[in-house]
């Protein structure tokens, strides 16, 4: 019972969210947001195994979500939507969008992952500020390659994910993407967690402090490397198709450099190597924009000088490398601690 | 059978020759050291060993198998494990942490073990930790079990860092330095904890040192590099006296009287 108190309370949260959803208790602009929410949670936490747990600098975070934005788009609207780009829907109907929605998802992630490859073979050679540079690439190469293809939009991006919303609507009327979000953040926070606490996936933070010592004593640095790379590309992935979905229209323009900004900003200001740090924060970024709107194109000087002052004042981020439970020891008894 | 056996290495760093035709084999069970002048190129065949450079030239042999073009971590594996001539502990994790880290390459469980929080997950994380204990507890380090090693003082750094190489359950520990930047009563508790896990796991051990106390005190046989040559090999005794390596030590009778001891 006790081990999963925290599941339970996480469930509960979820149950009462979808009830609001459900009962449009709250405006749409207020659900898009706590959409974003959702989505920026897995984001930075994603980015976090990388910047912060395993100490390289990704600065092409965006260019995965992309990736995962634009399979997950075209896999959705090719099998449940008929529409002039894609032709007729190539599946049975619409009404299976159901189920095959979280598959589609986890293809877009697997796709992200893949594109993950780009990133992670060269870091076997190389790293820090070269490897910086890779990730810029490779976030430049996905979008110029979208930008290219003119049968998904080209550079015009492209439209029509709301059939896929209002088909799995049509069949049950529930908040589903709210729902697929809050499943898909809560199971990459579980994932993250769970991988970076196993001495299989401290090898990560080994590789942080010391990759030559991690290498000669027995750490697989390529492996734990690809593995590192894969798994948060792809949480970008799923996130990236979720947020395609949520806006109902994608472009190469969106995931530039400013949007790995954006994330790299969220992983920082929530603390390197804590992944409570990169939910809360996430949380505080995304209401933060939203609040300092009505500034327009002010909120661009005004959140970069925030940076500033955070890495004057507090260079380690909210939480630093503590986790919630750490500053808050009460919070121990909703997660399960290992005692071996 | 030979437990290690270097054959003809020659090693280039672009055009300068670190190490020429170097050759060395040891027994099982043998305490061997590895002594020269700052700069001979011990470091280099300890890397060489280790996998961590690739030899330009020769055959590195460790139970009679060829280990010269296998990844440092495979190397670790077939059990040679070796520490570091300045410290390389990963100082954001426990003591603990860091012995368990060690043993990744018998993890037994992959990372979707990890993730799925599997049966086998725990069952070999259990057994990891006990691993770890067990070493630390025989070594005196079990209070240090949750200290960050940076917090630890030097001489119990090395202690830890000796622990971690034993996690990797070797039949060879080399040892590069082990007593740099020790004072005397350190370097006393050292020769004894080496003398001490040499019989408990039945190791051999192949040290590189500069503190001639624990050269002497400690080594069977004695292995002289200097510009990546061996210039004499033999026991304590008859290296004290050998002319070549009173020559590279202290240098020709015309040269500075300042030169390298």
């Amino acid at each position: 019972m006790r081990h999963h108190l925290s599941l339970i309370v996480y469930l509960a949260i979820c149950l009462l969210i979808i009830v609001i959803f459900q009962q449009s208790w709250l405006n749409a602009y207020i659900q898009i947001v706590m959409m974003f929410i959702g989505i920026n949670i897995m984001l930075s936490s994603s980015l976090n195994l990388i910047n912060g747990y395993m100490g390289e600098f990704s600065c092409g975070h965006a260019g995965f979500m992309a990736v995962g934005a634009y399979a997950a788009s075209l896999l959705n609207m090719g099998l449940f939507t008929t529409s002039s780009i894609f032709g007729h829907s190539l599946f049975i109907g619409p009404q299976y969008s159901v189920f095959l929605f979280p598959v589609t998802l986890i293809v877009a992630g697997f796709c992200a992952a893949l594109v993950g490859l780009l990133v992670a073979v060269p870091s076997f050679r190389t790293r820090g500020d070269y490897l910086a540079i890779i990730t810029l690439a490779v976030n430049y190469i996905v979008k110029s390659s979208i930008e290219n293809i003119q049968e998904i939009g080209g550079a015009r991006g492209f439209m029509g994910m709301r059939q896929v919303v209002n088909a799995m609507n049509n069949v049950i009327n529930i908040p589903w993407l709210m729902i697929w979000i809050l499943a898909f953040a809560g199971i990459s926070i579980v994932a993250l967690k769970r991988f970076v606490g196993s001495t299989y996936g401290k090898g990560v933070i080994a590789i942080r402090d010391d990759e030559i010592a991690a290498e000669i004593m027995s750490v697989n640095t390529q492996r734990v490397k690809l593995i590192a790379f894969m798994l948060s590309s792809g949480i970008a992935g799923i996130a990236g198709g979720l947020f395609a979905h949520v806006i109902g229209y994608i472009n190469p323009g969106t995931f530039t450099i400013m949007k790995s900004t954006e994330i790299m900003v969220m992983v920082y200001l929530g603390g390197m190597g804590s992944l409570s740090g990169s939910v809360l924060s996430a949380i505080l970024f995304t209401v933060m924009l939203e609040f300092l709107r009505p500034l327009q194109l002010f909120k661009w000087v005004l959140i970069p000088l925030l940076l500033i002052i955070l890495m004057l004042f507090r260079p380690e981020g909210l939480m630093g490398n503590r986790e919630l439970s750490d500053v808050f020891p009460g919070l121990r008894r909703f997660f399960p601690s290992k005692e071996y | 059978m030979p437990l290690l056996e270097l054959k003809q290495i020659n090693h280039f760093f672009g055009g300068l020759q670190a190490v020429y035709n170097f050759n060395l084999t040891i027994e099982p069970g043998e305490l061997i050291g590895l002594i020269g002048p700052n700069g001979a190129g011990k470091t280099t065949i300890f890397n060489l060993v280790s996998g961590f450079y690739k030899p330009t030239q020769g055959d590195i042999l460790f139970h009679e198998k060829s280990i010269t073009h296998l990844k440092p971590h495979q190397v670790t594996s077939l059990g040679l494990a070796r520490t570091f001539q300045n410290i390389r502990m990963w100082n954001s994790m426990t003591v603990l942490e860091n012995l368990c880290i060690s043993q990744h390459y018998r993890m037994g469980y992959s990372f979707m073990d990890a993730i799925f929080s599997t049966k086998t997950y725990h069952e070999h994380e259990k057994a990891v930790v006990k691993q770890a204990m067990e070493i630390l507890e025989s070594l005196g380090l079990s209070e240090a079990a949750n200290e960050y090693p940076k917090n630890l003082p030097y001489g119990l750094q090395r202690r830890v860092e000796i622990g971690r190489a034993l996690t990797i359950k070797p039949s060879l520990l080399l040892l590069d330095e082990p007593a740099a930047g020790m004072n005397p009563s350190d370097i006393d508790r050292l020769i004894e904890l080496i003398r001490w896990i040499r019989e408990q796991f039945h190791l051999t051990i192949w040290l590189i040192e500069h503190q001639m106390k624990v050269v002497m005190s400690l080594c069977e046989r004695l292995c002289v590099l200097d510009f990546g040559q061996i210039i004499a090999e033999g026991s304590p005794s008859d290296i004290k006296n050998n002319p070549r390596v009173i020559k590279a030590y202290l240098g020709d009778e015309e040269a500075d009287d300042n030169a390298e001891n």
